[in-house]
This record gives structure tokens, C-alpha cells and sequence, in this order.
């Protein structure tokens, strides 16, 4: 059997991806539709009634999951990311622009838990089903099992977003060998062509994390000398902002609060996301929307134009925020923008003509002669880079066995010292694996126990910084106050995950750690969240293969045998009505046969055929959720008004 | 009673038996990574206890180390292996992280001494650096007045340019002191690297001395940076 491959996944806010090295080149492994970018979206689906019950609720996952996002979005999620290893305290902004339904009783300090439709997940839940289906993805397309696998993280992530996306991988049935920081990746991609040395930047503008990342370039290893972000900045961000805007002149000028209705309200966005990305290339965009007929006059119209200055103004402030980070990490690595010699960019957000205006004056790019990076897409650099880690990982391959990545750790180490001040241990931007070691002993007679508070962040309080775990020295032999002297060794992995050992070095006692994570999941209840368990035996990969086959089979019968009832099918002409019901029956027909390879085209071919009608029905689903029709359907299935009580802030306007 | 246990062996790779040093990293003859290293920073890098370091040679040598310990060259190694390629790595990190920087070299050389430097114990409060030098007594506590009346001035929303230029020539002053201070370390450094265990001990302590002083200047100069700051936005 030949060795096993690794893949390479970007696990993103607004899209993911899974890729692998192929030869001598990193190729992103498309879906069953085709399409490269498996939207980060995932919906509930809704269980008939009748069906028995089962354990396990099933899920859609990516492009497929888009409808359910606007038809029901109490059972749809999206920008999950944004949530891996929070609190509540740490979300309350996100809450405020982001539809997130939660769970009512999460206690301060609890992991978050996201409720779709009557059931409850974690981030990290939500995440693992959006690796399984990546994983399905590579499964298929190789034929044969993947269990191995290098996520990527922005950089600016933290111990608990970092342990919370390796848990997602665990329950995805992957095992994460390495998690990269996604700028870090992109460097790699670009760099494996091209013997490169000297200083570059990578500058990483995503759906909702921004990332600065330096590297210096010597013979095959890629160092980084200084790294800084926002974990909360990325077109997210400038899509709540357009969003807002049309919020309130649907308000004022036509006397319509669309604030209360989620269905409304994830078509708007719709909407003006497809306004914000024609921006990029034309100099005007317009919104054309029907709204409601409750509150105003039929037939009522949101009708907008959108000139590109005024959208660049308007984004401006969500920009500027990218240029500290640049200016802080230049600062740190010790360099001025001259000494940059090269510029990556990465993330869909840098298609923006304004972000590359602002990269180009904060790197001084036009005046030197230089011109940033952009021949690999945007949306797929990130994965590329981790097919390539992959590759040096497997050492299975000539063209990265020269390529060695040395990173660092994003964020200052501290222990909450007296007073409830840090002691720094780690500073931020040291290479990783990094280690520190400390000293403790006990303030009390016989004390067997010491309490030890890991903090990460600059700030110079405990209760500024990000509280990363309590520890517990326990099982200190009882002695006199302060003779006990306690060794305790923190370092942080090659993945920027802290680990930690401890000994009581009179006795010789290796001191027991109770590791209590601040916002992080036990092994335990990882193991109770591993989404199937038969993802582990590698044995009946094709009988699984044949179920998950049959089940997306299932999946599109079910939605083409509802499809005449649907307004958008009398848009449809007869010829494609007839062949959409030629290739039902013939995928009706072969689906209870045991060729994988027969349903997995007959699948193919329905999903194909019904693309157009799909589309059709999306519009359909958009306007229909505008005149607030859709949304009256939902509450009444659910016989519960939708709660989203602040699903936007104001706009700012300065 | 077995005794096995507590006899001291000439240590030998694991692999396959090659004599090593204690505090090897790597086995040089196989390559294979050795169990954690305790090996002091300089002798990771194969240096004696010295101030005067090369940084390019310095990084050339990590570089190659890291080529052969990086756990990423071990994700198919034995559980044992890649804990060991963990350790050494960080500790071949650490080494380069304060080996490079010659304040940080300095201060771990001293402690290697046996010198006490500067904040020993983490969030201890006030220690020798905290003590304004002898003879700054004055001027420092001119400056101390000096900023807290610009604080002052800051927080009622006034102006006092006088203030201004007088903060402005004493943060020139004492960056001037700062950067003599440097000189002196380097001087001090170059007697103990050439000197014999008697001059080594005189030198220690007097880069100790100022390894303090420069912390207190340091912090002294942040301060007016930090009043400059607020006062030009």
C-alpha cells in the first residue's frame, strides 16, 4: 500500500479548502459540484417527522448549505471561525453584528455553544463538519481513505483558537500534524518556484482575520521575524458596515425595520457582498431590492447606487486598521518598509483597489518599482501553503526537502504575578518551539498546592491580557513555607499550543498538573464529539463510501422530487423539465446498486442539470425572503417567533 | 541492591553508541536527536563562554541545526524522538534568541557567573533597577518633576513648550548615557573574554552594575518617549 497522503487545509472564515502536492505542485482538490471553495456554511438539515429517529443529526456543509442560510437561518451558521476558542465576554461585538444564535445557558467561561434549529454545537462541532466534508472531498478524489492532515490558523491566533481548531480536526476523524499560521503558508507558495532570499511581507486580509506576517528568506528556510494581526478584521467587517448602511435608509427612507428578520436581513447581505465584490473591478455598483409590502407601499424598492469613492470612504476607517499591525511588526523585526523586498498578498479582501492602495503606501511599494504579489489567487494560496507543509512533513517529496519553516508565537507568555501584574515569560514574535522555565514555591506551612495563572497578550495587567489556563501544582510533599522550589517548564509547540511540566525539585516529585483550559474543551468531551466513529476504521472505507454516496444521492432526490411545487420550475422549458426527469430516474434506478463510481456520476449528472433551476430558486428564495413571506413560513413550521434581538450596530458614520 | 541505576556512564548515542558529549544534541556521527539536551546556550552552538560572538556565523549555525532537529523533520519519527527534536529545538531556539542579542548574551553569561541580574524573580516589585544610580540622584529626580507636571499639564489639556524642549534635551542626555553605558558593557566585555579568572570576576561585576544601570535609564527614557508621545498627537 503506498503511503498514506497528507493534505493541506485551509480551514477559513468565509470559504475553505482542502489541497495536496501533486508531483511537484500543490493543487487544491475540488468538490463534487466542481467548485474549489467549500463555503463555510453549515445547515441542520431538517429531519421528516416520521423518519425514525436517528443518534446523530445530519448537516449540510458548504454551497449547498447557502439556501438553507436564507430559507432558514435558525438552522443555518456561517464566519463560525470567529467564535473558536471564545467566551462569551470575548464576543459580545460579534454578537451584535453576527446573526449567532446561542445557547441561553452559557456560563461565563463556558466554550460557546451555537444552536441550530433545537440542537446545541460548539465552534469547534461546527468546524469538524466543515473538515469532514473537506476530507470526503480528498477522500473521493483519491479513492482511498485520508486520516492525516495540516490545518491553517492565522497568526495572530491564540493558545485556545489553536487547541480549538486541532479538537475540530480530532472530530473530524483527522489527525493534525501541524497547524500553520496562513500567512506563513502563503509564503511557502509563493517561494517553492523561486530560490528566493531576503526580506518579505505577507499581508493577509481574509473574511474576518487580518494577518501581518515578516519572513526572512535564506536558502530553502522561510524564517519569520515578526508577526501581528486582528483576529477580528476582514471583509466581514466591511460587509456589516454596507449592511448597516442599507439598514438604516431602508429605515428612514421607506419607513422599513428590517433589523428584526433574519431571512430579510441574510439576503440584503447578499446582496451587498455582491455589490462590495463588483466594486473591486467596476467604478459603480447598484442594490436593487424589493422590500416588504407590511409597512409601506406595494411593490416598494430599495434602489441604490453605489459609487466606488463612497464606498472607499466608507470602508476607509475598516482599513486603517491594518496599517498598526504593519507598522507594529516592521517595528518589532527591526526593518523599515525599504528593507522589504517583496510583497505577498493573501485573502479575498485584498482584491479591494483600496487595501492595495493602502499596502502600497505603507510598504512604499510604486516608489521603489515594485508591484505586490498576486499570480496565485487569493482564495487558494493559503491551502497551497499547506499542501506544501504537508509535502515537507511526509518527506516524501524532492521539491520540499530543503524547505523548512521556523515561526514564532504571536503573543507575549505571562504568569499572573503578585499584585495581578505579568511576568512576561515568552515575549511575542520568538521562534517556536520556545520554552521558559520558572520557579515557584509555597507562602504557606505545608502547603501542597499552588495555583498558577497562564496569561497571553502585551498588556501589562492579568486582567488585560487572555486568560490561557489555570494550572494546579498538587501533590507538593508538605514542608516549610518557601522551601518546596517547584520547576515548572513551559513551551510552546511547533503548532504555537503551550504545553507544560513541573517538578518538585527537593523531593524530585514530578508535581501532577491539572490543566484547566479557559475556554477550552477536556479530552473528554472531545472524544464524546468525534462526529463517527466509523471514521476511525479504515476498514470499510468503501461500504462508507458507498452509504455517503447513496446518502448524497438521497440528498438531491429529495430536493428535485420537491422541485415542481416550487414558483421557479415554471420558469423552466419543457426540454430541460424532460431531462431533469430522465436523469432522476435513471439516478433513482441505479442508487440501490453497488457501483460507487455509477451513482457518484448519476449524482453528478442530476446536480448539473438542475444547476439552473437551483439558481432560479435561490432568486426566488431572495425576493421572497424580502417581502417577509418566507420568514412567516419558518416561524409558523416552528410555532416560535425567530429570536435575533440585535442582529446589527448602528452604522458609524464619521 | 541494584546500583545499575546510580553508576555514571560515558554518555553514548542511543542508536548507535557513538561516544557524545553530555549535552549533545545530535548524535555526530548517525544524525539521530539525542534524549533532552541540558547543555548551556553556548554549549549548544559548540562555543566557550564568551562575549564577543559572530551573529552571521551565529545564524549560519542555527540554521544548519535547525535543519536536523526541527520537529518538523520528525513527523514520522517514534513518539520518543519527536519529544526529544521538541526539546532540543526549543532549546536551540532559546540559545540563538538570547546568544544574538548581546544585552541578553551578556546577562545570561553573568548568570551562568553565578551573578544575581537584575529581576531575578518575576513580579518581585521594586529590585536594584528600580534604584536611580548615585549619581543620576538629582537629575532624575529634576526629570521625575519634570514629567509629572507634563502629565499633569496633559490631563488639564494645556500647553507648555518650555517643558516641551526641556524633556526634549533630557531625553537626548540620556540616551547619550544609555549609549556610554553601551560602550562600557562592550569594554567590560572584551576584559572578561581576554582576561584571567581575576579580572573576570572584577569585569562581571562591573557589567553587572551596569546592566542595572542601563535597565533604569532604560525605563527612564521610555517613560519621557512615552510623555513625547502623547504630547505630539
Amino acid at each position: 500500500m503506498p503511503e498514506e497522503r497528507i493534505v493541506g487545509i485551509d480551514l477559513g472564515t468565509t470559504n475553505s479548502l482542502v489541497a495536496y502536492m501533486e508531483g511537484s505542485q500543490p493543487v487544491v482538490i475540488p468538490g463534487v459540484d466542481g467548485s474549489n471553495l467549500v463555503p463555510s456554511i453549515v445547515a441542520l438539515d431538517i429531519v421528516d417527522p416520521n423518519a425514525e429517529s436517528s443518534a446523530r443529526p445530519t448537516v449540510t456543509v458548504g454551497n449547498s448549505a447557502r439556501r438553507a442560510l436564507i430559507e432558514n437561518p435558525e438552522r443555518a451558521v456561517y464566519s463560525v471561525k470567529r467564535l473558536m476558542g471564545r467566551g462569551l465576554e470575548d464576543i459580545q461585538d460579534e454578537l451584535k453584528l453576527f446573526p449567532f444564535q446561542l445557547a441561553d445557558d452559557i456560563q461565563p467561561g463556558e466554550v460557546l455553544r451555537i444552536r441550530l434549529g433545537d440542537k446545541h454545537f460548539t465552534p469547534s462541532e461546527i468546524s469538524a463538519y466543515i473538515l469532514r466534508q473537506l476530507k470526503r472531498n480528498a477522500e473521493r478524489y483519491f479513492g482511498a481513505p485520508v486520516t492525516k492532515a495540516v490545518i491553517t490558523v492565522p497568526a495572530y491566533f491564540n493558545d485556545a483558537q489553536r487547541q480549538a481548531t486541532r479538537d475540530a480536526g480530532r472530530m473530524a476523524g483527522l489527525d493534525v500534524l501541524r497547524l500553520v499560521n496562513e500567512p506563513t503558508a502563503a509564503a511557502l507558495a509563493y517561494g517553492l518556484d523561486r530560490a528566493k532570499e531576503g526580506i518579505i511581507a505577507v499581508y493577509d486580509l481574509g473574511g474576518g482575520t487580518f494577518d501581518i506576517s515578516i519572513l526572512k528568506l535564506n536558502d530553502g528556510i522561510f524564517e519569520v521575524i515578526a508577526t501581528n494581526g486582528d483576529t477580528h478584521l476582514g471583509g466581514d467587517d466591511i460587509d456589516n458596515l454596507l449592511l448597516a448602511v442599507a439598514l438604516d435608509e431602508i429605515r428612514n427612507e421607506h419607513n422599513v425595520d428590517l433589523r428584526q428578520q433574519p431571512d430579510a436581513i441574510q439576503a440584503l447581505r447578499k446582496a451587498v457582498i455582491e455589490a462590495k465584490i463588483r466594486l473591486s473591478t467596476e467604478p459603480v455598483a447598484k442594490l436593487d431590492i424589493e422590500l416588504p409590502s407590511n409597512g409601506g407601499p406595494d411593490g416598494d424598492r430599495y434602489q441604490r447606487e453605489i459609487p466606488r469613492e463612497v464606498y472607499e470612504q466608507l470602508i476607509q476607517p475598516v482599513l486603517a486598521r491594518t496599517a498598526g499591525p504593519c507598522r507594529q511588526a516592521m517595528a518589532d523585526a527591526g526593518i523599515t518598509p525599504d528593507q522589504i523586498e517583496e510583497l505577498v498578498l493573501v485573502g479575498g479582501s485584498t482584491r479591494i483597489p483600496a487595501v492595495r492602495t493602502l499596502v502600497d503606501e505603507i510598504f512604499q511599494l510604486s516608489v521603489r518599482g515594485k508591484k505586490p504579489h498576486t499570480e496565485l489567487n487569493p482564495d487558494e494560496v493559503v491551502a497551497l501553503g499547506a499542501a506544501v507543509q504537508a509535502s515537507i512533513l511526509a518527506g516524501s517529496s524532492t521539491t520540499t526537502d530543503e524547505l523548512l519553516l521556523l515561526d514564532v508565537t504571536p503573543l507575549s507568555l505571562g504568569i499572573e504575578a503578585l499584585g495581578g501584574v505579568v511576568a512576561r515569560i515568552i515575549q511575542r514574535n520568538s521562534t517556536i518551539p520556545a520554552s521558559a522555565t520558572e520557579h515557584f514555591t509555597t507562602g504557606v506551612d505545608g502547603q501542597t498546592n499552588v495555583a498558577i495563572h497562564v496569561l497571553q497578550g502585551e498588556r501589562e495587567l492579568a486582567s488585560d491580557c487572555r486568560s490561557l489556563a489555570r494550572f494546579d501544582l498538587k501533590g507538593i510533599p508538605p514542608m516549610t513555607a518557601g522551601l518546596p522550589r517547584i520547576e515548572v517548564k513551559f513551551l510552546i509547540d511547533a503548532n504555537g499550543i503551550l504545553q507544560v511540566t513541573a517538578r518538585e525539585q527537593r523531593s524530585g516529585l514530578e508535581a501532577q498538573i491539572e490543566v484547566k483550559p479557559t475556554y477550552g474543551l477536556t479530552d473528554e468531551q472531545v472524544e464524546t464529539m468525534i462526529l463517527d466513529s466509523f471514521d476511525h476504521a479504515e476498514t470499510d472505507f468503501e461500504a462508507r463510501q458507498l452509504i455517503e454516496a447513496r446518502l448524497d444521492a438521497d440528498t438531491i432526490l429529495a430536493a428535485v422530487e420537491k422541485a415542481p411545487a416550487s414558483p421557479a420550475w415554471k420558469l423552466l422549458g419543457e426540454d430541460e423539465k424532460a431531462n431533469i426527469e430522465a436523469v432522476r430516474l435513471q439516478l433513482t434506478a441505479i442508487k440501490t446498486s453497488d457501483n460507487l463510481q455509477a451513482i457518484r456520476a448519476a449524482t453528478t449528472d442530476l446536480d448539473h442539470a438542475t444547476r439552473n433551476f437551483a439558481e432560479k430558486m435561490m432568486e426566488a428564495a431572495v425576493s421572497g425572503a424580502m417581502r417577509g413571506k418566507t420568514m412567516q413560513t419558518a416561524s409558523d413550521d416552528l410555532g416560535e417567533a425567530v429570536n435575533a434581538p440585535h442582529p446589527f450596530a448602528p452604522a458609524e458614520f464619521k | 541492591m541494584s546500583t545499575a541505576t546510580t553508576i555514571s556512564v560515558p554518555a553514548a548515542c542511543w542508536a548507535c553508541s557513538a561516544a557524545l558529549t553530555q549535552s549533545a544534541l545530535l548524535c555526530p556521527n548517525c544524525s539521530k536527536v539525542q534524549p533532552a539536551s541540558t547543555a548551556d546556550y553556548f554549549q549548544v552552538f559548540g562555543l566557550p563562554r564568551s562575549l564577543n560572538i559572530e551573529t552571521a556565523s551565529l545564524e549560519r549555525e542555527f540554521h544548519r541545526l535547525s535543519r536536523r532537529l526541527h520537529p518538523d523533520r520528525f513527523a514520522r519519527a517514534t513518539p520518543e524522538e519527536q519529544q526529544w527534536s521538541l526539546a532540543n529545538t526549543a532549546l536551540l531556539n532559546d540559545a540563538y534568541r538570547t546568544l544574538r542579542d548581546p544585552i541578553q548574551r551578556t546577562e545570561y553569561l553573568l548568570r551562568l557567573e553565578g551573578l544575581k541580574i537584575g529581576e531575578e524573580h518575576a513580579g518581585k516589585g521594586k529590585s536594584a533597577d528600580r534604584q536611580p544610580p548615585a549619581d543620576l540622584l538629582e537629575e532624575v529626580f529634576e526629570l521625575n518633576m519634570q514629567l509629572e507636571e507634563m502629565r499633569m499639564n496633559q490631563k488639564m489639556g494645556e500647553r507648555d513648550p518650555a517643558l516641551q524642549a526641556d524633556l526634549t534635551a533630557a531625553r537626548a542626555r540620556f540616551e547619550g548615557l544609555l549609549a556610554a553605558v553601551d560602550g562600557d558593557l562592550s569594554s567590560k566585555g572584551a576584559e572578561w573574554d581576554a582576561g584571567d579568572s581575576a579580572i573576570r570576576d572584577q569585569a562581571a561585576k562591573a557589567m553587572a552594575t551596569l546592566l542595572d544601570r542601563r535597565r533604569y535609564l532604560r525605563n527612564l527614557v521610555r517613560d519621557v518617549n512615552e510623555v513625547l508621545t502623547t504630547a505630539a498627537a
